[in-house]
């Protein structure tokens, strides 16, 4: 007797985009379920608690923030598609951010969510350039980055054709690089033009509570639609026979079926659960034809005993920073590359005249090399992050006002925490600690077998709001477009 | 079910997918998409909620038939009738 589970359609992974693709197939009548290896949901975009106290992680700020009543922008079609009413997120605009470049920060943009502020600092500090920025500007804007079948086109080469400065370039591409590019150096212009979009032409919020928020609202969304889920239950292989999946193989050993598969874990890491190879830990190139991402990241997590206000850190949101005459997204050779990062105060949003955190967060994000940490001691592994989290947190310093005194800082820190490339890989399964994935993006989301289709960052749109987007357009795409 | 009754239902099913839309001066002879912000994502799900709330069956290749309320109307009471006459 078959007493096999069966499934209209199987989604691996709770991430962001795994539980939109979710809410609207169970919205439909869809029978799904969702597979998820972790107890937590929100893979790439989760929290931790550690000591009674919650980390968000990977989310810094929910970009492509744009004020109640404007519409056609990814966040009004996201709400529409899912039925989430905007109030339900309860977004907090950010106060400013920065991108700073130069030794000491000497170069520096403000944004806001209002753009003309980033018009007018580009018209200031870079007067030659800004008729070249705003045809830059006014092509991004008519640019159609959600088409399923665009040619992939150089993003260095069409912003050089507008701009002709090698800093401007360099601090345009910073911000949009760090906040979702899985390419070195350079990046395919669909996918800068989401996440200009994205950062500068929208803008960054956050809920009060953080990146929990936001996946309370879609589990509850799923819960409601009839959506079913399995936690602590990844699943181990995908059986095809010929081009189409058959049944998967689950961690506790079960299996199941289903019509359609719907992988959020990404490209090279669902070919591996289509390989026959079933060694876990098999090096991913030897069965994967899609590149295994370079780019990742350490972060150092500061927990103050005060508002960063209370130390002069009270204006900047975000700060992207770069100390060097050029600016390197790319693999570092050593662990850790600190010449540019990302500096982030989650307590800098407009919570209300009397809503503070009730503790002080400072974050800084550097790119690193995963190789370099894979593989190390117990011991060695602790004193290598002891050692990078103070070299992290010098550097990023350089670009914020200077404090008090030299150990004003030490005495407001209340506790730390910081992760690695390794720890990436621990808690969400991407290969080489890759947060943003393959370089090589599949914009339709098809795979090697028929009914097994990708959605989430190695579909290609970027970013919070992009995750939950490419989770319904999969949706919509391949199976309820059909019927 | 009338033409009007079935201009309802389409404009029940706009308002709960754009909440953020003013419904309360939709010309019925006016294309939907050039007096409302709807976009192709919009009209899929007008379609599937068709097919959901009231099992009817939209066609790709009619889709354009949806375009204002007034051929809404014209396309979908035949089918509602149809579906009332086997109940």
């Amino acid at each position: 007797m078959n007493t096999r589970t069966h499934y209209d359609v199987a989604i691996i992974g709770a991430g962001m985009s795994g539980l939109a693709a979710g809410i609207r197939l169970a919205h439909f009548g869809k029978k799904v379920c969702i597979f998820e290896r972790h107890n937590a949901v929100g893979g790439l975009n989760s929290f931790y608690s550690l000591d009674g106290r919650k980390y968000d992680v990977g989310l810094h700020a929910m970009t492509n923030f744009v004020k109640p009543g404007v519409k056609g922008t990814p966040l009004t079609k996201l709400l529409r598609q899912l039925r989430i009413d905007r109030d339900e997120f309860a977004l907090c605009e950010q106060k400013q951010s920065r991108v700073a470049f130069g030794p000491r920060g000497e170069t520096s943009l403000r944004f806001t969510n209002d753009f003309a502020v980033f018009e007018s600092e580009v018209a200031a500090k870079f007067p030659a350039q800004i008729d070249g920025f705003r045809r830059l500007v006014a092509l991004v804007k008519s640019y159609d980055d959600v088409s399923l079948d665009a040619k992939p086109v150089s993003a260095r080469e069409v912003v050089r054709h507008h701009i002709h400065h090698r800093l401007l370039e360099d601090m345009l591409f910073c911000p949009v690089m760090y906040y979702g590019s899985a390419q070195e150096r350079d990046m395919e212009f669909g996918q800068f033009v989401i996440m200009f979009k994205a950062l500068f032409l929208e803008g960054f919020a956050r809920p009060f509570e953080g990146v929990r928020v936001i996946l309370r609202v879609l589990q509850e969304k799923y819960r409601q639609a009839g959506g079913e889920r399995r936690m602590k239950c990844g699943v181990q292989r995908i059986v095809a026979d010929g081009r189409k999946a058959t049944a998967l193989i689950l961690d506790d050993g079960s299996e199941i079926t289903a019509d359609h598969v719907i992988s959020s874990i990404g490209a090279p890491e669902t070919e591996r659960l289509m390989s026959d190879q079933l060694d876990p830990v098999g090096k991913p190139s030897d069965v994967c034809t899609t590149p295994v991402g370079r780019l990742s990241f350490v972060e150092t997590i500061t927990v103050l005993d005060r508002q960063p206000a209370a130390l002069g850190w009270g204006s900047d949101t975000i700060v992207f920073f770069n100390d060097s005459e050029e600016f390197h997204y790319e693999q570092p050779a050593s662990q850790v590359d600190v010449r540019s990062g990302v500096i982030c105060f989650p307590n800098n949003f407009d919570y209300g005249a009397d809503r503070t955190l009730a503790e002080g967060w400072f974050r800084c994000t550097c790119l690193a090399n995963y190789a370099q940490w894979a593989n190390l001691e117990e011991e060695d592994y602790r004193a290598d992050k002891a050692r990078w989290f103070t070299a992290v947190q010098e550097s990023a310093r350089r670009f914020l006002p200077p404090l008090a005194s030299g150990d004003t800082l030490a005495q407001a820190t209340v506790t730390t925490d910081m992760f690695t490339p390794r720890t990436i890989t621990k808690f969400t399964g991407h290969f080489g600690g890759a947060i943003y994935g393959s370089p090589q993006k599949h914009r339709q989301g098809r795979t090697a077998l028929d009914n097994v289709y990708l959605c989430g960052t190695d579909q290609g749109f970027l970013g919070i709001v992009g995750a939950m987007l490419s989770g319904i357009s999969m949706a919509n795409f391949h199976i309820l477009k059909g019927g | 079910m009338t033409k009007d009754e079935c201009k309802k239902l389409v404009l029940d099913i706009i308002a709960d997918i754009a909440p953020d839309e003013d419904l309360s001066n939709v010309k019925p002879d006016v294309r939907l998409r050039d007096q409302l912000q709807l976009d192709s994502m919009d009209f899929l799900d007008i379609v599937m909620e068709l097919r959901k709330r009231h099992g009817i069956e939209v066609p790709e290749a009619d889709y354009m038939q949806l375009a204002s309320l007034d051929s809404s109307a014209e396309y979908l009471t035949p089918k509602f009738q149809a579906l009332a006459a086997k109940k």
